[in-house]
Formats: structure tokens, sequence, C-alpha cells
């Protein structure tokens, strides 16, 4: 069995030794161009007029590209969006943010090209640019025509009637991805009219989509390659267009090669970022802290194009009860247009954002109540799975209650999982140690908080649920494997071929991992929205079956016996009482005339989902984890530190413990600093100030919890997912709210506790010291 | 230039035509078609181009991304290309790291991999600080940790100890690599009369020291630098002179070199040159460069003035010193002359009430928003002297003299602290911009002195040194 297995990362001997090929390591044709784009210098407004005389006559230029040079030669300016087709490539009249590409330098090399852009005279007709939320609430500025509302129940009535009731707001920052490769694309003529596009992006068909409504070509003339990306995190599903098109349409003006790759501060300028939020309740309860009724308003800012704003918004509310039974709520959602660079998909995709507002509505209820938090998030989870039966079957539960969007919960493990990390951290117990160490030191003051996950899988736009893929087996018995997934680091690449592995009945190694290919595998989904071993793990599995299935019928009808008595394990092929090498199986089926390569294809089951009324069966299946986080604060600085982290994670039947658990710590830290350290800000012009790691701070090394005990929690899934396993790449990135509420835990030490921290989001020194000061009435 | 000479991965290079500024990851990767050192941020932050230069004083990490040519000259040079043995056997570092499931995407791994390597060699087992200046954005650095930990265990192997480019004192500054032509400057001085003697035949010439801030003026700026002057061979710059009453510190000596010499007389200060930057910036910068660039942010100029440090300048065989307060006059103007150069900078050898601490938005390889140096001497429980300091309040480092006055001769009490603390608002306007609000700078600086107070009582004041 090869599913299961801690198995390294099947690159990890090429990264460690730096063989691995990133796409700029990658050699290319010496003719090469390459390009940079000139940016605009003002977030809202016009171009006055543009010299670009400077930029022509500079070292190494061999083209300048407009957007009129575009207009006439392709007969009008190629599309970057991924939706509605609101992102020319290029502009000559209007500016809608901040460093937005104006037009492109074609040169000898990546620095002449970098240094004409700058050398462009535009003269700006500037106007006020709505940056923020309110101002694009005021001025009607929004996607879509008025906001989405999802309701159950009666919410308002409901807090009406309730017992107790507590209104309040919480503003959460975006965060830049900060993948460690740049954003990066080739294009290549090819001699018959095609184009073949290296990219770095996490949705290869689409950027053979863009490409070949760029040139006029059938998309069967564009071929993607994507190899492997360095980090991605979703800032590659939609980004990575502009530099594949601005390649493809320098590549067809002058008929070379062409690479583009953003400077790092470019690219944090240019590209999107995870939306930030400002988020407003009013909850209505019981004396134990029952949610009676609850009225969520999320006020999304996506910057100047749709991009992929709405499925986000929709699932920060497709998210925005967490765990818990909500039997009267609304969600009121808008997505407000803003002159900033488009915020697009990050990690978790709007869930984070909806689940930090359920967090922050049991916490401030737990405030209200003076009860424990946990307490508070037990009353209101939802009913639990029940346990495995004597034969390891899991039903569920008799009482089935719905989502606020009105999809049965029948797979919630979170009290199991609550009762087994509580116990296994000692919570309680470091909770009254907390406050003992609090009540003796003056300055420094330690929060703990609990934290549960419950993570909705699959795409919501429906049609994207579907995977193929590629499987050669070769007369030697080696195995190639192609999907449409994309490696970016999270394993994906050796958790497939270990399923694939696994089907044959062969050592992992044997199977040949290779680049993602449009070529090879069509019509491939984004590999985004967690599913990417859910949907290519399938697929590939599908492949796979149908050839072992050509090869035991014919080892079948050789020993006369049923084909489903040909077993395939352990290198070795099985049948009738004998044994055979894999590759000597393959090798007669080869010699018998027996097609050993198939394609394989997946649709995920179950989902029916209606986004107009917010109903249906949104997600194949919940994944879940628990997390509790301890800190400390300085009152005097608000300076913090985590001290140790808990979690336990659910992965069902993992397919890779040790790339699941890989996930996980990775994940909860990279959480962790989109509520901590990680602050993007602006200047009132609309420009980005954060532009550059010296100035936008990810975690370091000695930000990571100093404790960090992770788990997974190892029960199968009871949907058919591949190998019983769950999706893992965004689910614990909301284990990093347990950092923030910790942090606001240790801010209410600091206060008499009359005052509720109102803590900000990202909880920076800064943010931290407003608070304390806030709960100690010193402002 | 002529002959820039170095080894790379054991092998002889020498160099002519190239730009004095141009990058050593640049050459390696478009030049030499070395691809393992990666480019993530192209300004010293990320650590993806993190390479080992060995010199005299052993193997050190360094970002190549703003490293110039030049500066590589005499020494050995290592990629990761040359981190695997001869028969392709990986160094325990590497071989941890795929163990550990150190990797994930991989772009950082390169450069993970190599300070990894170059603390193994040199046995520092402080992993947080040794990989401070590596960001990895996939793992959550957990993993990477137990691949340190496991690796540290494991003999330094034999490719490594016995390879030349290694541990070796042969190796030699190389050949001068002085541009021929009449007029033009010696880009590598060897020594400081070479250097004044240079600087005073262009006094135009930027000098660059450890390149971790001039390297972005080429690398995000995109200047052309001409003429430049490389700091880098002038070898009785770089020396630390212990003394009776005193410490000299020449300006060449980098801060890493300054941190492990400060760790004894002035261990606040060792530990603010620590968290300066990372070990690949620390390794690059030089206190001189720190000082001469003037910035208001640098973290040296605070915590040095209220060390009470004089600096020392040399134009020809002219010298002056002067406090150090009184080099900076205004927002990146400082007291230099044309042709004059930083030699060195002199502090006491005892400062037992000295402390300096350091405010940032992350703890580790981030610029400051509030720096602020204390060193008061109480004396039958009234306050003698009071030398305060700050960085990030003023457009230059800038002395707390409304704080001081507030202090001095009043009892060492919590009274007198915060009848300082309150003076302090009348000597400092600072800014607001993306690292910290006005009133957050104002705030925080006020309630560091109410830190030293109970600092210096003995309580806790440090997240940092709270354990689980």
């Amino acid at each position: 069995m090869s599913i299961g297995k801690p198995l390294p990362h099947d690159s990890a001997p090429l990264h460690v030794t730096g063989q691995a090929r990133y796409l700029d390591d990658i050699p290319l044709p010496p003719d090469t161009l390459h390009l940079a784009f000139g940016l605009s210098g003002i977030a809202c407004g016009e171009i006055a007029s543009m010299d670009l005389a400077a930029v022509r006559a500079a070292p190494g230029v061999v083209a300048v590209i407009t957007a009129e040079d575009l207009a006439r030669r392709f007969g009008g300016i190629p599309d970057c969006s991924p939706s509605i087709g609101d992102e020319p490539l290029l502009t000559s009249g209007r500016i809608e943010f901040h460093s937005r590409p104006v037009f492109l330098v074609v040169a000898e090399s990546h620095l002449a090209a970098r240094k004409a852009a700058r050398l462009a005279r535009i003269d700006w007709r500037e106007e006020p640019a709505l940056l923020t939320v309110e101002e694009a609430l005021a001025a009607g500025s929004r996607f879509e025509s008025g906001p989405v509302i999802w309701q159950r129940g009666d919410a308002e009535a409901a807090i009406a009637a309730a017992p107790r009731r507590l209104e309040g707001e919480i503003e959460v920052g975006g965060q830049e991805h900060f993948y460690l490769e740049g954003q990066i694309a080739a294009a290549l003529p090819g001699d018959d009219g095609g184009m073949h596009v290296l990219s770095s992006t996490q949705h290869p068909t689409e950027v053979q989509h863009k490409v070949a409504h760029a040139l006029h070509l059938p998309m069967s003339a564009v071929r993607v390659e994507t190899r492997r990306m360095g980090g991605g995190f979703g800032g590659k599903e939609s980004q990575g267009n502009w530099l594949a098109l601005a390649c493809a349409v320098a590549a067809r003006i002058t008929g070379r090669p062409c690479k583009m790759r953003y400077d790092r501060d470019d690219d944090m300028v240019v590209t999107g970022k995870r939306h930030d939020i400002k988020l407003r309740y009013r909850v209505g309860f019981d004396d134990e802290g029952r949610v009676l009724g609850i009225d969520y308003t999320h006020l999304l800012r996506c910057g100047w194009s749709q991009d992929l704003s709405l499925p986000v918004g929709d699932r920060a509310m497709l998210h925005a009860e967490n765990c818990y039974w909500m039997p009267n709520i609304r969600i009121e959602s808008h997505r407000l247009k803003t002159n900033t660079a488009s915020a697009t998909a990050y990690r978790g995709f709007g869930g984070p954002q909806g689940i930090i507002g359920a967090e922050r509505v049991m916490d401030h209820i737990a405030f209200a109540l003076k009860k424990d938090p946990v307490e508070v998030r037990r009353i209101n989870y939802y009913t639990e799975m029940a346990a495995p039966g004597a034969a390891g079957d899991q039903t569920a539960p008799e009482a089935v209650q719905t989502t606020p969007y009105h999809m049965p919960v029948e797979d919630f493990i979170g009290r199991a999982m609550t009762d087994d990390l509580l116990a296994s951290c000692d919570y309680h117990g470091r909770k009254a140690g907390i406050a003992a160490w609090n009540a003796e030191n003056p300055l420094l003051k330690r929060g703990i908080a609990f934290t549960p996950v419950k993570f909705g899988i699959s795409f919501t736009l429906t049609w994207l649920n579907q995977a193929g893929a590629l499987v050669h087996v070769y007369q030697d018995g080696s195995i190639h494997l192609n999907h449409g997934g994309t490696e970016m680091g999270q394993g994906l690449n050796q958790k497939v071929a270990q399923v694939v592995a696994d089907v044959f009945g062969v050592d992992t190694g044997q199977i040949r991992i290779t680049p993602t290919d449009t070529g090879k595998v069509p019509n491939t989904s984004a590999t985004a929205a967690s599913s990417g071993s859910d949907l290519n793990g399938m697929a590939s599995q599908a492949a796979a079956l149908t050839i072992r299935d050509r090869m035991a019928a014919l080892l079948a009808e050789k020993h006369q016996v049923a084909a489903q008595e040909v077993r395939f394990a352990d290198g070795l092929v099985t049948v009738g009482g004998e044994e055979y090498p894999f590759e000597q199986v393959a090798a007669w089926a080869y010699q018998a005339r027996v097609s050993l390569s198939s394609t394989g294809f997946y649709a995920t089951p179950k989902i029916t989902w209606d986004r107009m009324r917010g109903r249906g069966r949104a997600f194949y299946y919940f994944a879940y984890g628990v997390a509790v986080t301890e800190v400390v604060l300085d009152t005097l600085t608000g300076e913090n530190r985590i001290l140790r982290a808990d979690i336990l994670h659910d992965t069902g039947t993992s397919l890779n413990p040790a790339l699941d658990i890989g996930q996980v710590e990775g994940a909860y830290v990279q959480g962790a600093g989109w509520l901590t350290t990680e602050e993007l800000v602006w200047d009132g012009k609309g420009r980005l100030a954060t532009h550059a790691p010296s100035t936008y701070k990810i975690p370091a090394c000695s930000d990571r919890p100093r404790e960090f005990n992770v788990r997974l929690w190892n029960h199968p899934n009871p949907e058919a997912a591949v190998g019983k396993s769950k999706a893992v790449g965004e689910p614990p990135f909301n284990l990093g709210i347990s950092a923030f509420l910790a942090l606001s835990h240790a801010v209410e030490a600091c206060g008499d506790g009359s005052i509720y921290p109102d803590l900000r989001a990202p909880a920076t020194a800064e943010a931290v010291l407003d608070a304390v000061r806030r709960v100690r009435r010193d402002v | 230039m002529t002959g820039i000479a170095f080894l790379l991965n054991g092998t002889p290079v020498r160099l002519t035509g190239e730009s004095p500024t141009r990058t050593l990851l640049d050459w390696l990767r478009e030049t030499r078609g070395l691809k393992g050192t990666k480019e993530g941020c192209n300004e010293g932050d990320c650590g993806a181009c993190t390479v080992i230069v060995t010199d005299a004083d052993g193997p050190k990490s360094v970002n190549a991304c703003i490293l110039f040519l030049p500066q590589v000259h005499g020494k050995a040079v290592r990629t990761v290309e040359g981190l695997t043995g001869p028969q392709g056997e990986m160094h325990p570092v590497q071989q941890a790291m795929v163990d550990h499931h150190g990797s994930q995407c991989g772009f950082c791994t390169p450069g993970f991999v190599m300070s990894m390597a170059a603390a193994h060699a040199t046995g520092r087992r402080d992993h947080d600080d040794v990989l401070a200046g590596n960001l990895c954005r996939c793992t959550g650095y957990a993993p990477i940790l137990r691949a340190a930990e496991a690796a540290a265990t494991r003999p330094v192997p034999d490719w490594m100890t016995e390879d030349p480019s290694f541990f070796s004192d042969q190796i030699s500054p190389g050949e001068s690599a002085q541009q021929t032509g009449g007029g033009a400057p010696p880009l590598l001085p060897r020594s400081a009369d070479a250097l004044a003697a240079a600087c005073l035949a262009h006094p135009d010439a930027t000098l660059i020291a450890g390149a971790t801030d001039v390297g972005l003026w080429i690398t995000k700026q995109l200047r052309d630098l001409s003429p430049v002057i490389f700091l880098n061979s002038v070898a009785d710059l770089q020396k630390i002179e212990h003394r009776d009453e005193s410490i000299r510190i020449g300006a060449g000596v980098t801060v890493e070199a300054l941190r492990l010499a400060m760790q004894d007389p002035h261990p606040s200060l060792a530990e603010l040159l620590r968290r300066y930057a990372s070990v690949q910036v620390r390794n690059s910068a030089t206190i001189g460069g720190n000082i001469a660039n003037g910035s208001p942010i640098g973290d040296g100029p605070p915590a040095l003035i209220a060390l009470g440090a004089r600096l020392h300048l040399r134009r020809g065989d002219d010298r002056r010193e002067m406090p150090l307060e009184a080099f900076f006059l205004d927002y990146r103007k400082q007291d230099r002359r044309p042709g004059e150069f930083v030699e060195a900078v002199t502090i006491p050898a005892a400062a037992p009430a000295f402390r300096v601490y350091k405010l940032s938005k992350r703890f580790d390889q981030d610029i400051s928003a509030v720096c602020g140096g204390f060193n008061l001497t109480v004396t039958g429980g009234r306050i003698a002297a009071a030398r305060i300091a700050f960085g990030g309040m003023a457009g230059i480092p800038k002395r707390a003299a409304h704080a001081e006055a507030a202090l001095l001769d009043q009892p060492w009490t919590e009274a007198t602290i915060r009848a300082a603390m309150a003076a302090m608002a009348e000597d400092f306007q600072p800014l607001a911009d993306m690292r910290a609000s006005a009133g957050y700078r104002m705030r925080t600086a006020q309630n560091m002195l109410l830190r030293y107070f109970h600092d210096l009582a003995g309580h806790a004041v440090s997240v940092l040194e709270v354990t689980p």
C-alpha cells in the first residue's frame, strides 16, 4: 500500500540540491526577449498625455507596446480577467488603481526592460480615489446591483426576542500572498502560428483560454505547461494571466520568445491580495450563550476589477456560521469596488473572513456572559455525527441540522475533536495557570484561546468540480502520470502518484510525475479550493484502474479465472497461484496488443448549488480542525509572541500524513501571520506603502509557536473521496484565528473585565497596544 | 575593472569587464548559469539567494542579491550547486531537509540549506537566529527546525572540511584588483591610507562597505553609481581594539563581528545587534556603514549615542572626532566633508546600566519603528547622569534632552520616570508611516523608559524571554 505512507515530497531531493527548475531556471532560446510593464503613477483618473520616446530610446529596448498598438494589431485590447472581461492588459485612458500596467517594454534583458519602463513621461488627470469600503459604499461603487442577502429563519425577530443582545464590528486586513517565486511566464511562438506558454500558474487552462482569445487562436493552438510553482496560495489562480498575455502578444508582435517576471516590488503593487473585510454583527442569545438570532454585514473590499470577488464573497457567507447551528440568520454581503489592486483568491477564498466573524461572536458572547469561550462554542455546535459503529461505519445524526444555506450537516465531528484536544493540551489547567501568572506580572500578560473550523470542500461554481488524468504504462513497466492539477509545494503530485502506485501495486518511485500540460489533459480546473488531491486523485485512479482492468483481463483469460482474482501488490501481479513481476505483465499486455494508456475523469457527486438563492448542497463534505493557542503580550508596547499551539486536524484517512501535517503547520503559521504582523498599508493616494518584505512582514522562523504540536484526527471521510481522505490545503489556515483570539484574551487580562478589547486584525503590536489602552480606559 | 578573483565552488574564477555594481546573484544566474540560487525579493530580506562566502574568518552566509562582485574578491564563494559531495552525496543538512519534510514549494529551500550549512560548519545551534533571514511561506518553519536540529548531530562532511575553500587561511586576498589607467579610482583599497587617498582623489565617489543598503539603490532604484570605492578589503578598518576604558571599533567591522564582541561588555547592545537584521545582512553590513548612512531608523546610532560614543572621521591625513550625536545634522545630512570617511567609533568599555530596546512589527529582520537606548547613572539613589537616544523618532537619531533633564538629579523612582516620560513629549514630533503611527511611536518611546525602570529592577520586561 503506498496510500497513507509519510513519503517526502517527490521533488524534495531536487529542492535541497537546487536542481528543481522553476520557470526562471528553464533554459530558453538565446533570442528570448524580456518584458516589463510601465505602471501608472495615480490610483484614479486618466492619462492626459504619454511620451514614451525615452523608453524607446533606452539601451536594449526592442519594442514598446501600448494599448493602441494592441488595438491595431489584435482588434482590441486583450483581457486578463478570469470573470467578466474588465481587465484590459494595457490602457491609454482610464486608470483605476495605482501601479496599473500602462505600457509594455520589450527588451534584450530583464534589467534593460525594468530600467526603460521608468523613463516614460506621462501626465495624469488625477481624480479622487475610492480607497475604503465606506467611501465605496457611499459612492455606490460595487459589483453586482446590490448586496447579496441570504437568510434562514427570522433573524430580526429572534434578536429582538432574545434575552440578551450585543453588537460589534471587526476590521480584518488583507494579506499579500508572498509566494517566494514571483509571478513569471514565457511564450514561445510555434512554426504553425501556435503558442507554447510556460506559466507559473495554478490554472493552466485559464491561461490557455486567455491567450487563445487574445491571439484569436483556437484553444488547440495554445499549449500551456506548468512544471512547478514556488508557492501559489491562490495568488497564481488568476494573477498570472497578465504576464502570460503580455508574453504572448509580445511574442506574436516580435516573432521571438518572450519572458516576463515581476520584480518583487512590482509583484506586490500590481497583483491582488486577500480581500480585507469590515464585518458587523448583531446577535441575540440566551443566558447560556446559545445564539438565537444573528445578523451579519460583510463589507468586502474587492479592488478595481471583479476578478473572483463574487465567489470569494459567497464563500465568506458560506462560512459565516462556522461550526455553529444558527437557526435564525441573515447575512448581507457587499462587494465593493475600490481604486486598489483587485483582491483575488487567497487560501481559504473568503472562508476565513466568514469564520473569523463567527469566532469573534462566540468570543464576544462569552465575554458578555463571563463564561469560558469553549463552553459557549460547545453549546452552539452542530449535532455530532454518531460515533462509528462496530463495523467502523459512520452515520449521520438523527435530527440533522442544516447550514444557513440549507445544507444538512451530517459529518460534524467537532465535539469529539474538541474533547480530545482540550484534554491533550491541558487547556483548563493551563488557563488557570495563566490567570495566576498574569496576577504576578505587571508588564506582561498571557492569553489562551480555542477555535474550531468547519470548512466546505468543493468549488461553489459547480462545473469546476471535475478533473482529468492521463496514465501510460510502458512495456518496461514504468508508469507515466499526468493530471490537470498543478504542483505549488503542496505535494499534490506525490499524493496522486501514491494513489496510482496503489492501483498498480507498485512502488511510488515507479511512477513518473510529469509537468501539467494542457496538451495532455484538457479543460482542467484551477488547482484551488483545496480540491487538488480529491479531484485529480480520483481522475488518476480512474485512468489507472482502466489500464489495470485491461491487464487483469488478459491474465484472467490466460489463467481462466475471474478478473477480480488478479491481484496487484508489492510490484507483483498474482493470479491462479502464480506471481509475475509487474513489468512482465506490462510487456505481455503490449505484446498482446492491449492498450496500456488511458485517460481518467472524475466529477464530484452530490453537489447542487444555487448561489442566487443561497440554497443547496454547496459542498461534498466538510473538513474539520481544532486549535488552542497561547500567547504573551507586552502592555507597554503591544509586542506579542505565540508561545504554544496545539492542533488536531481532520484529513480523513490521510493519503500522506507527512505532507498533511506540513500543510497544517504551514497553514496555521500563515493564518496567524494574516492576523498579527502582516499589515498592508496604503497611503492617502492609494499607493501601497508595504510593497516589499522590508515593510510587509510575513512570519519569520522565530515567529512560529515556541511549542507546536500538530496531530491528525485520522478517521475516514464518510464520503467516497479518494482513499477516504479529506482535503487539507485551506481548512487549517483558519486555525490561526486562535492566535488572534488568544491575544484578545491577553488584552482582556489587562483590564477589569468590563470592556471588550475589540481587537482589530492584523493585531500588530500597535493594534494590541490600542486595545490594551481601550480596556484600561487610557484613550 | 580588471581582476576580480575568487573561488567559486572550489574553482578559481577571474572576471574582467564586469560592472562593479553587478550583483553576484545576477552573475551566477545569468552569466554562470547556476540557477540553484534564487531571486525572491532582490533586496536582502528573504534569503532565497543565500550563498556561503568564506574568508579568513571562516564561512558566512550572505545574500547574493545585494552583494556586488568586487565584494567577493579574494574570497571563496559556495553556492547550493557546490554543497553536495564529489559523488553527489547530500550534505547532512540537505538529507535532513528531505527526511524531515523541510521543503514544500522548494523555492526558498536552497537559501535555507546554505544558511543551515554555514551554521553547521561553524557549530552554531541557535537555529532561530541562523534562519531569521530566510523566509518560507509554505512550511511554517517547524519541519525546517527539526531538520536543522537533526543535522546538528552529524559531522561536517569530509568534502567540506577537506575543501580548501573552507576553514582555510590559505585564501589570500588575491592580486590587486586595482583598476588600471590614470586617474581612475582604486576600487578596492587595501588600507585606510589607500582609502584616504582614494577619497581625496574622488570626493564624489560612493563608498560601499556591506552594500546592504546601497545594494537596493542598484536593484530597486536602478541607479547608476559611479565612481564607487569598495571598503571590504581595507583590513585595518576591520579591527576592534579593547582598551582600559574604551573600545575602539573600526568602521569596517561587520555588525555580526561587533555583536560577538559585545556579548561580554555590552550584552544589551549585542542583543540589539542580533535583532539589527538577519545573519546574512549582519555578515555584510558594517557599523561604519550604518553610521555614515545617516538613516533616522538605523539601529546602531541610538544605542551608540546612549553609550556615549565618539566618532572618528578622516580626510586625507586630517583626523577629527566628535560625539556621535553631533554627526547627524538633519534628515540624511551628516557632518561629513567631501573626501572624508568614517574611520572608527569609540565606546566606553563598561556601562552596566545601559539598555537598548528595539520595537518593530516583526522581531527578526525588520526595521525599527522605534529604537531607544538608555544609559543612566544612579548614585546614592539619585540620577547622576542620563543619556537617552532614539531612532525612529525624528529625522535623525536624537537624544531626548527634555527627558534627560527631567531625570537629572532626581530620585530613582517611578514618579521621576513618569515625569520624564511626560517631558519626552517635548523632545520629539515623530512621523507616521507604514511601520507605526506618530502616536504609537511617542507612547512606546515614553513607555520604554518605564520598561527600563522595571528592567533595572529585575522584572520580566521582554516577551522574548517568556517560555511556554
